[in-house]
Parts: structure tokens; sequence; C-alpha cells
């Protein structure tokens, strides 16, 4: 049913989607407990810019990745000159875009919980002997156990069904920079559908699944966070 | 231990500044209206917010500008029940216990002490969420205790209760302040609650203390608002000294005069509080012969405030058992001619325990 090129296609996906959470989930957890808490006037900006991915067209960002992370940008053009390659079309080209591309899912389902948990209950901890970490990680994470179930699926969901961004600065090469929604594009320009349809049902399906687990752990954790 | 004071805080429209010392023992009632800033003095106490000024509890000195001195509030040792509880929702209670005592090395045996005395040992295994609201506060209040502060902060621990609750957590935390001997305090607009709880109390009124002392001097000090309330009335101290079960009447005396208490059974010996509102004390110039008031105290006219309203006025009577309030109406004030320094027997109608 799948062809070797597919399977590659569908490990490389599900590799780049569990790659692109894990770093969000390190990077973004911070931030959204940042955007949650803070009264810098800096914050409006942040938000903005975290948020920008959600209406900006992948290609647009695409492209500009493709600048920064090639040859020629200030990016790939440190990696080169430091003797690396540019980051444009590879694996690691693919991450650094997913993890742009995925932000405002993991960061706002996060700030969300953590505003819902509010002041309160961490006072209360400190009150009780509780430090700045010991605090974090036994009641904000605990209490906002619903935001990290929707970031850690939103953000795993979106980065499989990414399509411009990989477009453009993956480039498509098979083994290394395909995707699954690629190679869909390539069995349909071929028509071969029967390709097609194999791999359509299985990301319908993981969507699915997926969805559920986001309200899953919405009523399972229900009254704690957002 | 002591609790010294001198912070000033300033927020949008509110300013805080107070400057004092507590006293060391028992419980302190700090009472106002809404709004006045008991919460956000316990606050500033528990290190939750950050005043200009000096904090100093036990003998350390937990905040000072001047010296650039600040512990943060989870090594201060503060104890602060909430008034909303703020127990952790996706911990059960046994859980919320544990978080407390892990962090502070409180023993299992201090744990099964504070179960028994709050009457939680039942719900160890609930979620907060099937507590009921009195259930709540009394495992807040265990969590806390189980942090073994040095000082106790209660932040109208009761206010969020409704009256039935009310009236089953306070002997529980009656019990509670009594036998743990933490000096605390405890901020409420209930004057119950006060006379039930406190030894010493604070008023306070737009951001500062307005006066200090101790409940039964304060209760009966006709200059303070709490005079012009229609509750108002003196706390006497007095001492069991028998039964008459055939009347279910128990005899106390408040100095050298005897009170007697309806339905109620003080053992002999025990030293106990009464409250006598203002409005159910007569004065007489004379020895009352035959009356039906068992309660006659002999004393003189300390001060005469027209107080609370219009044709009323309010008499501090100095009798060997403590001062006592009487409300009069000027008319009768007038006709009997009291004034200070002048002897007056007050008799009280109704005598309550507290």
């Amino acid at each position: 049913m799948l062809n070797p090129g597919d399977l590659n296609a569908l490990v490389l996906t599900l590799q780049l989607a569990a790659t692109t959470v894990v770093i969000l989930l390190v990077l973004g957890t911070p931030l959204a407990w940042w955007l949650a808490h803070s009264r810098s006037r800096w914050r409006t900006l942040v938000e903005a810019t975290v948020a920008l991915p959600l209406v900006l067209p992948p290609t647009v960002l695409g492209f500009y990745l493709l600048l920064l992370l090639g040859p020629n940008g200030p990016v790939g053009g440190a990696l080169v000159a430091m003797g690396g390659a540019p980051l444009a079309f590879t694996f690691a080209g693919l991450v650094v875009g997913s993890v742009v591309y995925s932000l405002p899912f993991v960061v706002q389902p996060l700030q969300n919980s953590f505003a819902a948990v509010g002041h309160g209950p961490l006072e209360a901890a400190a009150t009780l002997g509780a430090g700045r970490r010991d605090r974090f990680f036994t009641v904000a994470v605990p209490l906002a156990a619903r935001g990290f179930i929707s970031a850690v699926t939103l953000g795993f969901a979106h980065t499989v069904g990414e399509f411009g961004v990989v477009l453009m600065i993956g480039g498509n090469i098979p083994g290394r920079t395909q995707v699954v929604s690629i190679a869909i594009y390539d069995h349909v320009e071929a028509l071969d559908y029967g390709h097609a349809h194999v791999l359509s049902a299985m990301l319908l399906v993981l969507a699915f699944l997926l969805l559920c687990a986001v309200y899953w752990g919405n009523r399972r954790f229900r009254g704690v966070g957002a | 231990m002591s609790l010294a004071l001198s912070v000033a805080l300033e927020r949008p429209g509110f300013r805080l500044t107070v400057d004092q010392t507590l006293p060391a023992d028992g419980v302190t009632a700090v009472f106002g209206p809404s709004g006045c800033g008991k919460t956000t003095l316990l606050r500033c106490i528990a290190g939750l917010e950050r005043p200009r000024g000096r904090i100093v509890l036990d003998g350390h000195v937990v905040h000072d500008d001047a010296d650039g001195i600040w512990v943060p509030v989870e090594a201060r040792r503060v104890g602060l029940v909430f008034q909303d509880a703020r127990l952790f929702a996706h911990l059960s209670v046994a859980g919320n216990l544990r978080y407390a005592a892990r962090r502070s090395g409180a023993t299992a045996a201090e744990r099964d002490e504070l179960l028994e005395l709050l009457g939680i040992g039942a719900l160890l295994r609930r979620a907060p969420a099937e507590l009921s609201g009195g259930e709540r506060q009394r495992v807040a209040i265990a969590r806390t205790l189980l942090a073994r502060p040095r000082v106790l902060l209660l932040d109208e621990p009761l206010s969020a209760v409704d009256e039935g609750h009310r009236r089953e957590i306070l002997p529980w935390l009656e019990r509670a302040v009594a036998e743990l001997r933490l000096p605390t305090l405890l901020v409420t607009h209930n004057l119950d609650e006060v006379v039930r709880l406190a030894g010493h109390l604070l008023l306070m009124d737009g951001g500062r203390v307005t006066a200090g002392g101790r409940l039964t001097e304060m209760l009966a000090r006709p200059d303070l608002p709490l005079a012009r309330r229609e509750d108002a009335g003196a706390v006497l101290e007095a001492r069991g000294v028998g039964y008459d079960a055939r009347h279910h009447m128990s005899e106390l005396r408040c100095g050298s005069t005897p009170v007697w208490l309806a339905g109620e059974h003080v053992p002999e010996g025990r030293a106990v509080r009464v409250r006598i509102h203002a409005s159910d004390v007569t004065l007489a110039l004379e020895s009352p012969g035959a009356t039906s008031a068992l309660n006659r105290f002999q004393g003189v006219v300390e001060t005469v405030t027209a107080e609370p309203a219009e044709g009323r006025c309010l008499v501090a009577v100095a009798t060997d058992g403590g001062r006592l309030l009487a409300s009069l109406s000027s008319l009768s004030r007038e006709r009997l001619g009291i004034e200070p320094g002048r002897r007056v027997w007050a008799m009280a109608k109704t005598v309550a325990l507290v």
C-alpha cells in the first residue's frame, strides 16, 4: 500500500513534528509564562509577533526563511563561514521553519492557561515555603495541564499539516526533506490518486485522533486552567 | 514573638501607612470597613506586597529598605490563610496537606493532631472541588499550620462561608488558635468573630491604624466607632463560681459582682468572657430594691458621650469587674443628673457568654 518513498515521507513528517514540539515546549513555555504575567510595554509587540504565523501566508514565511537560511542569508551565511552548511534544503532547516510556523499553536494555549491559573495558587504555594522554580513545576504546570495537552497536540498536528513553508525552504527532496503533505501533492500531480488516497486518509485519521486527544484532555482536567 | 511594622504602600487611589508594634501573644483582630487596607497589611507582612519601610518578625528583620533586606515569601515562615482558601485544585486534601508538610518537615504526628483539631480526617481523599466552603477553609488552615509558621495571618477566613458553615467552623478555629498559642492576626469585619477569637484589637480606617489595645478596653471605649454600632457593648472577664441546676443558671463573678448566666454550665473556677450590650444596661442612682434584674454592678460614671444618635447618649461606667457601656436617652440622663464622677448602679438584663 505504502511505497518506500511514501513511508520515508511519513517517518520524516512524524520526526519533524515531534522535534518541533519538543523545541517549542522548551522555548514556548517560558515565553508563554512571560506573556501571561508580564506588565512590560513590550508585551503587545511580542504577542503580535508570536501570532504572525497565524495570519501570514505560509509562502511569505517560507520565502523570508529561505532568504534568512540560504547560503547568502545572514544565518545561512554565518553557518557557511563557520564551516557548516546552510540550513535551506535540510531537515534542520525544516525544523527551524516549523518552529516558527507552529509557534502560536503552542504559545497561545500555554499563555491562556497560565493566565487562568493566575497568581492565587502561586502565592499560596509561596506562603507554604515553595520557591519560584518549585512552585512553577509543582503548581503552575500541573494546573495548566490542559494548556500543555492543547499545546502539544495542536503544535504536532499543525506541523504535520504544513505545506507552503516546507515547499519554500525544504525543496521537496525525497528521503531528506519530502514530507507527507508534499508527497500527496506530487501524487496528485502525477494523477496517482491511489497513493494520494492512502496518505491523505492517514493524515485525516491522525488529525482526528489528535483533536480527540485535545478534547479528552479538556474534559479530564476540567476546571483546572484554560 | 513580636511583630514590629513600619510600612507605607501606595496604590492608585489608596495609601497604606502603618507604624505599629503588635502584641506578641494570642489573637489580634484587625477590624475595619472594606477597603481600609486590612488585607493589604497582611500581604505586606507575608511578603506578597513590597511596601517601603521595615518589618521585624520575632526579632528577625524580614524587610528593611534602608539596609536592602528582603526575605522572600517562601522563607518568611508566615502562614497566611486566604479568604478564598486557595487549595490546589490538582491535589486531593491529603495532597494539599503533604505539599506544606514536605517543605516544612512537619511530621505525621503533627498532621494527625491537626486533622483532629480541625475535624477534617474524613476528607483526606476528597478533591477541593468536592468540599463545602467551611471544609475548604478548615483544610486551608490545617495546610497553613503544617508549614510551621512563626505567625498566623487569617484573612477573613469565614467571609466566603455562609452563616450555617460559619457557625460550624468558628468553634474549630477558636480551639485551634487557643491550643496552638501561635501569634495570630485575624482580619475580619464581623464583630462576633472579633469578640470570640481575639484578645487584642486593631482598628483600621482609610489605610491607617486608628486605635489599638486590649479587646475588653477597646470595646468599652465610647470614643471609638465601635461604640456607635447598634451591637455596641462591653466584654468583661469573669470566673465561674457555681451552677444552679434547678434554674439552669451559672453564677459567675465579674470582679466582686455576681453575674448570672442563663442556660450555660460554666464549671467552677473557669475563666470566661461575657458580653453585655449597651442597650441592655439600665442605670439607677440608688441601690435598686426589688427588681427582676439579677446582674447589678456598682460603679462610677466615667464619661458621657452624645452618641450614637440624636437624643441618645452613651455612658461609660467603671466597675470593679471592668468598664460597662450603657445606652440611655438623653432625657433620662438629664432627669437622673448623670455626670462623670456620679456613683450609679448598672443593671444588665442579659449577659451572654462569648
